[in-house]
């Protein structure tokens, strides 16, 4: 399975990778959560002074990888090595003493504390066992500046924004030793020309003989600093390609086990009369500046655009979910500026969240009462004062089954159901009532491949049966397969509109980041 | 997909895959706790316990008894749940009740003074004045929790302390009297078709409450609302309003409850319901109520409360001290978090 042996081209001396032992090894590693079998026998070697991408899609184990080489989890079965010799990680401190450091997707910063006091968070400086705060803070000015991070170590985390957030995150993995450097899509949230300092900042280790594991979901990272990539997939190891000489197409197919064509469907748009129409549209919160787009009927308009870019806050200000400061937001003939949740539902806009636990479903009660949620005040569901709980058994059943739920039980908590399905139930809530414009925010987060197909079939019916849908997505081949045209959004204007064959991956990217920077 | 099958399956479909050797006494016990929660087992274990220390436990007269003397916990305790069900609590329930019992209490002796003939009126304008009284704290304690966000925890306690304050302001700190006889004679020691009065009404309202809770939009809200706010609000629920009416509800039960005790006692008294926010709040837990909210049903709160009234009796007719009776309640109370907590990893297991 292993392709042959890459020699980073950068690496002055190349006799050093072929001679020396890998700097880390897995061999069959498995990792067991109640339930779940996250990793199945992966295998994995890191070489010193190479960039080793993790690709895969939500839920194929990298993340469980990642946290069990950084110390977070201990692996069920297999055997790590860590300079040819065996090792077990005990702890993430254990990890961190031998020069492993992870940075996180999800921060594990304390807001509350400043940036200098969180960088040496478990790691305090003392005299004697009291803090040696001038030290401290002299050591953490030393370490921002060499990553050239234009941070005050005396500030507060609460008040950064999410992409300085993301800075301490990095900083954390530089203040002692590395020898293995661990990132989680550490571009999400920057900027580009952050981005470019990180990646001069991975070559500098790089050539001191760091191994660096780094987890990306774009192609475009891949060719740019990637010696080479390892492939999983439903927890299982599928391969390890050459990152410079695969193409995209073979690396999603290897990811997805498909060819793109049979992920997405075709979808024949036949746009009507426009249904939405957002015009001049901004916030009070100022994280959506004079919006203006339109959506008809029988079409799919994508929202794309960076994290916090602005694109579920335009949506959401029109479903009665955000302070609207300025602009007019119109339904049919209607002005619905400013409704509220309830009058929006009522006129047919239907929204399905991005986070199916925080806001999508009560995680606690059964698929029953959380797909018939919203509509309970409906003649289908509601009798004078009482419930029609045998209406309402009978449309969730067939709801239930139309959507392949599995195990089709839907009395049972939706906190029992894997990811897939639970996203399931989240779809169903919206075929329980009239709707004539669906809004789906990051539909597949999550997800597994099979579930996804059924997912964009889905949409795509919704579509072809007359209805207006809006897909917001973070996902980038979600936006671009499915959209008849797509608005890119940027620090919360729309900075593009594209239709046809305008919409490539090149010109969405090219209006992700600042102009003056691209 | 293979890990989403095996994740997905029940405890039922394991057992069926099982030899029928494997489906011990154990698992049965287990399936049992996992389901209804550490009630049953508790009540068998109290059953067993005073049924051998004491002769006088096991007998029709004496359950009756408990069945009367547990109606004002049950109430309060059912009313406990609406504000366990969205996710906070309500610690003025005692508060309630002696607000309602002197406001009660002193509305119906400045009636029966005013109007010495009309019962009926005098009665009615007391009990009206109890639960508006009970009812007014209800609706402060959600106007505070709905709309200013204030943690239930804060929002209740300073109520109680107010609700407390007032109620021993109104009287001086000493009982009420000058209540018609036939208010005492009627709700505290009457008797409809073989039961006590405070029954009746309990279980009259139980079942009005059980409906609204499981056949009303309403009481499917209350679950949402408390399971996940957000998700609620997003399905287009006034989640403020169902908080509101959570603890407006709350409010109202605790002041029938309130009234009842009145009746049965025959004064008004600012003293009485201290121990009440515990106590209902165990009846609930104990009853597998979640405190993060949107978990538990009516019915077994009930049979926790009655469970509670049960231990208090067996403890009497085994002559324990009263003072050691609030360790054991106290006690109980903790035994059943911890063993709501082992329940989910009882589950956890079961479904691997």
């Amino acid at each position: 399975m292993m392709s042959t042996r890459f020699q980073p081209d950068n690496v002055p001396s190349t006799a050093k990778a072929v001679e020396g032992t890998p700097l880390l090894e897995l061999k069959g590693i498995k990792k067991r959560f109640p339930g779940v079998l996250a990793l199945d026998g992966v295998s994995f070697d890191l070489q010193p002074g190479e960039v080793h991408v993790l690709f895969g899609e939500n839920g194929a184990g990298k993340s469980t990888m990642i946290s069990t080489i950084a110390g977070v989890h201990q692996p069920s079965d297999g055997e790590m090595l860590f300079q040819g010799q065996p090792l077990h990680i005990q702890s993430v401190h254990h990890a961190r003493s031998l020069g492993i450091s992870a940075v996180f997707q999800e921060f594990s910063l304390v807001e509350q504390l400043t940036v200098e006091q969180n960088l040496f968070l478990g790691s305090e400086q003392t005299t004697r066992g009291i803090l040696n705060r001038k030290a401290q803070h002299e050591e953490a000015a030393r370490i921002l500046a060499s990553l050239g991070f234009p941070l005050k170590p005396k500030q507060k985390v609460a008040y950064l924004s999410r992409a300085e957030q993301q800075m301490v995150e990095i900083a954390k993995a530089f203040r002692s030793d590395l020898s293995i450097l661990i990132l989680d899509e550490p571009t999400a949230s920057l900027t580009e020309r952050e981005t470019n300092r990180l990646f001069e900042l991975v070559e500098q280790v790089k050539s001191q003989g760091v191994g660096i594991i780094y987890i990306t979901h774009r192609i475009a990272e891949i060719r740019r600093i990637a010696d080479r990539v390892t492939v999983l997939r439903d927890g299982r190891y599928i391969d390890t390609v050459d990152a410079k000489s695969t193409t995209e197409e073979q690396l999603i197919s290897l990811m997805t086990g498909r060819l793109i064509s049979q992920i997405f469907p075709e979808i024949n748009f036949d746009p009507g009369e426009k249904l939405l129409l957002i015009d001049n549209l901004s916030t009070s919160d100022d994280r959506v500046k004079e919006a203006s787009i339109h959506v008809c009927r029988g079409e799919i308009v994508g929202l794309a655009g960076l994290v916090g870019a602005g694109k579920s806050k335009l949506i959401r200000a029109c479903f009665g979910l955000e302070d609207i400061y300025q602009g007019t937001v119109m339904f049919g003939d209607e002005d619905v500026t400013g409704l509220s949740t309830r009058q929006m539902l009522d006129r047919g806009f239907f929204y399905s969240p991005p986070d199916r636990r925080s806001e999508g479903l009560v995680m606690n009660r059964s698929c029953r009462e959380n797909i018939s949620l919203p509509s309970l005040h409906l003649p289908a569901f509601h009798n004078w004062q009482f419930l029609r709980r045998k209406g309402e058994l009978k449309m969730v059943s067939d709801l239930a089954s139309r959507l392949q739920l599995h195990p089709l039980k839907i009395e049972r908590e939706v906190d029992h159901f894997s990811g897939g399905n639970q996203q399931k139930v989240l779809l169903a809530k919206c075929l329980t009532r009239d709707v004539e414009l669906y809004v789906f925010d990051e539909p597949t987060v999550g997800v597994d491949v099979g579930t996804r197909v059924e997912i964009y079939k889905f949409i795509a019916k919704l579509c072809e049966n007359g209805a207006a849908v809006i897909v917001i997505s973070s996902d980038l081949p979600e936006v671009l397969h499915l959209s008849n045209r797509l608005y890119v959004m940027h620090r919360g204007r729309i900075q593009a509109e594209l239709s046809g064959d305008e919409i490539t991956q090149e010109n969405v990217l090219r209006n992700f980041f600042d102009k003056e920077a691209a | 997909m293979s890990s989403e099958i095996q994740s997905g399956q029940s405890a039922q479909e394991v057992a069926d895959q099982q030899p029928a050797s494997a489906r011990s006494l154990q698992y049965y016990l287990q399936l049992i706790f996992v389901r209804l929660g550490v009630l049953p087992f508790l009540l068998v274990i109290a059953l067993v316990t005073f049924t051998l220390t004491s002769d006088n436990f096991l007998t029709s007269r004496n359950l009756l008894n408990v069945v009367r003397q547990s109606s004002y916990l049950t109430l309060i305790a059912v009313g406990q749940m609406f504000a366990l069900l969205t996710g906070g609590f309500d610690l003025s329930v005692g508060t309630i009740i002696a607000l309602t019992s002197v406001v009660g209490a002193t509305a119906m002796a400045a009636a029966f003074v005013a109007v010495p003939d009309s019962i009926w009126l005098v009665i009615t304008i007391g009990i009206v004045a109890g639960i508006a009284a009970g009812a007014l704290i209800g609706a402060i304690n959600g106007i505070g929790v709905a709309i200013f966000g204030v943690s239930p925890f804060m929002m209740t306690l300073g109520m109680s302390s107010v609700g407390f304050g007032v109620a021993l302001y109104l009287t001086g700190g000493t009982p009420v009297y000058g209540m018609p006889a036939e208010f005492g004679d009627i709700f505290g020691f009457g008797n409809l078709l073989g039961m006590p009065a405070p029954v009746m009404v309990g279980l009259a309202l139980i079942l009005f409450l059980y409906i609204l809770l499981n056949w009303t939009r309403l009481g499917r809200y209350f679950y949402a609302v408390g399971g996940n706010l957000k998700a609620a609000s997003l399905s287009g629920i006034n989640a403020r309003l169902t908080l509101f009416l959570a603890y407006l509800i709350c409010g109202v039960v605790a002041a029938i409850s309130g009234i009842l005790l009145t009746a049965r006692l025959d004064t008004g008294e600012a003293n009485i319901g201290a121990s009440m926010p515990l106590e209902s709040i165990a009846a609930c837990v104990i009853a597998g109520v979640s405190l993060r909210g949107g978990v538990g049903r009516l019915e077994n709160v009930v049979l926790g409360a009655l469970f509670i009234g049960l231990v208090q009796n067996g403890m009497n007719l085994a002559r324990i001290e009263s003072y050691l009776q609030t360790v054991v309640i106290g006690a109980l109370l903790i035994i059943a978090v911890i063993a709501d907590q082992a329940r989910l990893r009882v589950m956890a297991n079961m479904q691997d």
